[in-house]
Parts: C-alpha cells; structure tokens; sequence
C-alpha cells in the first residue's frame, strides 16, 4: 500500500476499513472452510473407531462417539480377525531397512556425483534423468518373477530389495552434498584421511538435514505402500498393516469401527514424525525439482 | 577398500546404487519390453512369441483397457480442474504477508497427502456411504440435494474418486505454488501496483505467468500420478472396480491382468502401453504451457 499525496476523505477511509475487514473475514473462511473439509474425515476415523456398526451407520449422523466403546480395539488387537500388531511390526521392520538402505545408496552415489570428476559422469547423469521418465508399473511383472525365481516370494526381503534403489534418493543427496566446501575435503586429504574417511566424517555429517528429510519421505513411501507388498506377500503374518486392512474390508461382513481403528493407530505415528519434522520437510519438498 | 586412490573412489561410490538400479530397474525394463510381444500365463509356462498381438489386442479387442484408460484420463482431467485452482487459491492465500496460524494450515492441508492410501480409501468408504455417508449428510442435504448413490451407482463413481483425489493431492500441490510464489521477487509486484494496476492484473500479467514453471512441474506429478492410482479406487469399490468397472483405473487393470489372472505378457504390454501415454501427455502438456507462453 502506498501513502496516498491527499488526505482521502473520511467516509473513503472507513469504506477501505470495511473492505479490508471483510477481506480478511473472507480470507479467514476460506482457510477454516478448508481446514473442516481436511479434518473432518480424520475426526469421523478417529471418533468412528470407538463406535460399534450400529452406531455408525444409523441417523443423525454424529461426528463425535456418544457411547464410546474400546470394543474394536480390544478385538483388534486381541488378534481374532487378523495378526495386526505383527502386521504393523511387519511395516515397521519393512520401512526401516528401506529407508536405511536407501539412505546408504543415494548418499553414497549422491557423493560420487556430486565431488568427483569421472569418465562417464555425463552420460550416467542424461542416462538417469532419462530413465526417470520410465512409469515403475512398466518393471512389475518382471520385478515379480524374478522375486519368484530368488525364492523371495512372500519374504519382506522382497519387498525391501526393490524399492531400496531410488534414483530420486541419489539426485536428492547429490543436490544436497554439492555444496559441501572443497577446501574441507582438501584439507582432510592433507591429514591423510582416505576417501571414504572424507565421505563417512564429512559428507555425512554435513549432509544430515537432507538425509533426514530423505529418510522421512522413503519411510511414509514404504509405510504406506500397498501395492507392492500385496503382490508380493502372500500369508496374513507377513503382511504389511495395509494389505492386512485391505483384508478386514474384504471379509464379508465388514466391521468399520476395528478397521477405522486400524487405520488410526497406522495413521498417527506418520502424522506426529511428520509434525515433528514439518517445516524442514515441507521447505525442501521441491528440493532437486523446481529449485535451480 | 576405497584407499587413497582418488581415480577409483567415484567408481565405488556409484557402484553400490548403479549395481541395484540395473538389477532391480533397467533388467525389469528391458525384460517387460521382450515378454510384451509373449504370451505368457502363470509362472512355469513357456512363452510364446506372438509379435504385436498383445498391443493390436489391447487397442482393438480389450474393452476393459479402453475403459481403464478412459477412467484414468476422466480422472486425471477431473482431478487437474479441480486441485489446481484450488491449490493456487490456497497458496496465494498462505502466501499473503501477516496471515496468523499460517503454518497450522500448511500441516493441516498435507496432513492427507501422507495419510495411506489404503487408510483413505477405508474412510472415504464412509464419507461417500449413501445413507449415512458424510458427503450426503453433512454438505448435501444441507443443500436440499437427495442422496447421491456415490460408489454404488457407475457414473458417480469416477466422481467420488475424483473428490477423494482432491481432498488427498490440493494440499501438497498448494505448497508447490507456495515455494512458486516465494520465488518471485516481491518487487515485481509491487512495480505493477505503482503503475496502477489492479491486484488481479498483477495476478493475471505478472503472477500468473511466472507460476509457469511450477504449473508445469505440478502437471506433470498430477498425470504421473493419476496413472499410478490403484490403492484408493481399489479399498473403495474392489479391484474389478465396482459396478461396470468404472472405477478400474489403468494400474489396477495391469494388476489384475498380471497378478490375478498371472498373464505376464499381457500385462508387460499394458505396463508399456501406459509408459507410452505417459510419455504422450506429458509431452503434449510441455508444449501446451510453451504454448500459452507465446501469446
């Protein structure tokens, strides 16, 4: 806003008054209106959880739990439909050694790429970004025999394998370790450290914001993933939680209030890591894509 | 292992990944693209060379691909119309200077987009639930509009997933034009107002057409996306896609072609059919934006 040369009448004042306040109410609405529409289905999961079939499917519809009943968590988790404590475990084992094996490789090859010089550097970098474009579903069918053919049929080494190689994990950790100074790997040179010693006490260390963004984004991908675990696992006590909820929805008769139980017990710990972490991941959630 | 030889210690760096990308991408690759001109069904079965049939037949003979890629374009389409003027509403929103709770919003509207799939799928079977379902209740019949047969009726079905999609993808996409609008220098804008222009030319002529960039990248992560769909249409209306298939999107049919019915070449040829639009529509969408640029 500029200062104006003449005094703007009083009556022009009070009307910019009244604009601004209705614009800011107006803002204020839109963001709230949103905020319902965003919330609300995760209130209905959570309250929804606490309430028997009969409760949640008669009318008036009520967004809270009038009689909440710790029913469908005792009988979740008792076990008597499906293992989902070990489903669970399954899913946190599963996401754990992804993002640990991919964290090892992306930041390995990251640095590689991003303080060396090397025949073929160009050609693997073209080569990488162009194989980018390759949608995954394309690899599904092969990625499956061979899964059968290593005897890794319904093992969470089958799972994991695959998935460990991200060549969005490497392009983001070499974005992330080219800023590093040179001087400092010179100077660790001097004192005779070897070039893993460079990569192990400096790179690493100097790069642990974006490998904790990384390591935040390849865990939700492997916890929520459903598609590849359920082609490859194949008993309920190998299953990852959503393969095993997608059973619960499938039996015939369907208990909402232990599924949506489920799936809030899944739902929450993603929501506080990520809350915990938030404003680093969600500055640096273009990172390698629109920065430049 | 990596000693002091500097010549050799990229190659070590980069051999762990590239060992793994080969082995568990570009063999799959390549190895999908020979079993798609197969015939192959179940595991122990040899394959048949076969040519092109399994692409003439999936273009001329398969109704139910003609119908998932249908699905999968309304989807794209539906969904791009949607979240994209809301999340750039959003973002000009959030963007704007001295807005208070500003970053309780932001978590707020991503807190879906981390949310599984599998997990939403389940709870949008309610929200969309035709007696006693959220939307029917809460913002319809408000409204004085009779009870929609969401996931039970065909033509309502693409709609809902449509809906569930926006609810999922408006947040984070929001965030992109958000690290857009951060990036345009906030003298422009300012420039512009001096010589008199109203707020919304300044959006029109100066906002708008430097968001092109990131209009390009949220494009492109909307298609790649819709084709990858299969976690909520599945939990929401079964893998068949409910009644007449139209909530079958294009993964969901290379699934149950490849991994129900166990037709590996089959589904190779769908895997790079799909490959194939993708390529398509983001290029069409590059030049399209290019386009716009122009005028």
């Amino acid at each position: 806003m500029r200062l104006a040369l003449s005094r703007p009448s009083d009556s022009a004042e009070r009307k910019s008054l009244a604009m601004k306040l209705l614009e800011v109410t107006i803002v204020y609405a839109i963001l709230f209106f949103f905020a319902l529409l965003v919330g609300i289905p995760f209130l209905y999961m959570f309250t929804g959880s606490f309430k028997t079939n009969g409760q949640l499917f008669s009318w008036p519809v009520n967004l809270l739990a009038s009689e909440p009943t710790l029913n469908n968590y005792e009988r979740l988790l008792s076990g008597e439909e499906i293992p989902y404590l070990q489903q669970m475990g399954n899913s946190v084992i599963i996401a754990v050694s992804q993002s640990a094996l991919t964290l090892l490789f992306a930041s390995m090859v990251g640095w590689g790429f991003a303080k060396y010089e090397f025949r073929g550097k160009t050609f693997l970098t073209i080569f990488l970004l162009f194989t980018f474009t390759i949608p995954f579903q394309v690899t599904l069918v092969p990625l499956f025999q061979m899964i059968v053919r290593l005897g890794l049929l319904d093992s969470f080494l089958g799972v994991i394998l695959p998935s460990s190689v991200s060549a969005f994990g490497a392009f983001f950790m070499r974005q992330a370790m080219v800023s590093i100074p040179q001087e400092l790997l010179d100077a660790g040179r001097i004192d005779g450290a070897s070039e893993w010693g460079l990569f192990w006490r400096i790179g690493i260390p100097l790069s642990r914001g974006a490998l904790s963004i990384l390591s935040v984004l390849v865990f939700l991908t492997a916890w929520n993933d459903y598609l590849w675990p359920l082609i490859v696992l194949r008993t309920p006590e190998k299953f990852t939680y959503p393969v095993g909820l997608a059973t619960l929805n499938g039996l015939y008769k369907v208990e909402y209030g232990m599924i949506l139980g489920g799936a809030f017990i899944a739902t929450l710990p993603i929501v506080l890591i990520f809350f915990a972490g938030r404003n680093q991941i969600l500055d640096n959630l273009t990172i390698g894509a629109v920065k430049q | 292992m990596f000693g002091r030889g500097r010549k050799i210690a990229p190659y070590l760096f980069i051999s762990p990944f590239f060992i793994g990308y080969a082995i568990f991408f570009l063999y799959p690759v390549i190895q999908s693209l020979q079993l798609s001109f197969y015939r192959q069904v179940g595991l122990t079965n040899p394959p048949r060379f076969i040519g092109f049939d399994n692409y003439v037949r999936l273009v001329t003979k398969d109704d139910l691909f003609i119908k998932a890629l249908t699905n999968t374009t309304y989807y794209a389409l539906g969904s791009i119309l949607i979240i994209v003027p809301l999340a750039l509403l959003l973002a000009l929103i959030l963007h704007s200077p001295r807005l208070r709770f500003r970053e309780f919003f932001r978590f707020l509207y991503f807190t879906p987009n981390i949310t599984a799939g599998v997990v939403v799928g389940i709870v949008f079977g309610l929200v969309f639930e035709e007696q006693y379902g959220l939307i029917n209740n809460l913002l319809l019949a408000p409204l004085g509009i009779d009870n929609v047969r969401w996931l039970r009726e065909a033509r309502w079905i693409m709609p809902a997933v449509i809906l569930l999609g926006a609810w999922k993808w408006t947040g984070i996409n929001a965030i992109y034009f958000m690290v857009g609008l951060q990036n345009i220098p906030p003298e422009l804008n300012e420039a512009a107002r001096v010589d008199g222009a109203t707020r919304w030319q300044v959006f029109w002529h100066v906002t708008l057409p430097l968001l092109r960039p990131i209009l390009a990248f949220v494009l492109t992560i909307a298609i790649i996306g819709s084709y990858n769909l299969f976690a909520e249409p599945a939990i929401l209306v079964g893998l068949e896609g409910g009644p007449n298939n139209s909530g079958m999107t294009m993964t969901m049919y290379l699934y149950t072609r490849g991994f129900r019915e166990l037709k590996m070449g089959y589904a190779s040829a769908i895997g790079y059919s799909l490959a194939v639009i993708i390529l398509v529509l983001s290029v069409i969408q590059l030049v399209l934006i290019r386009a716009f640029r122009e005028d």
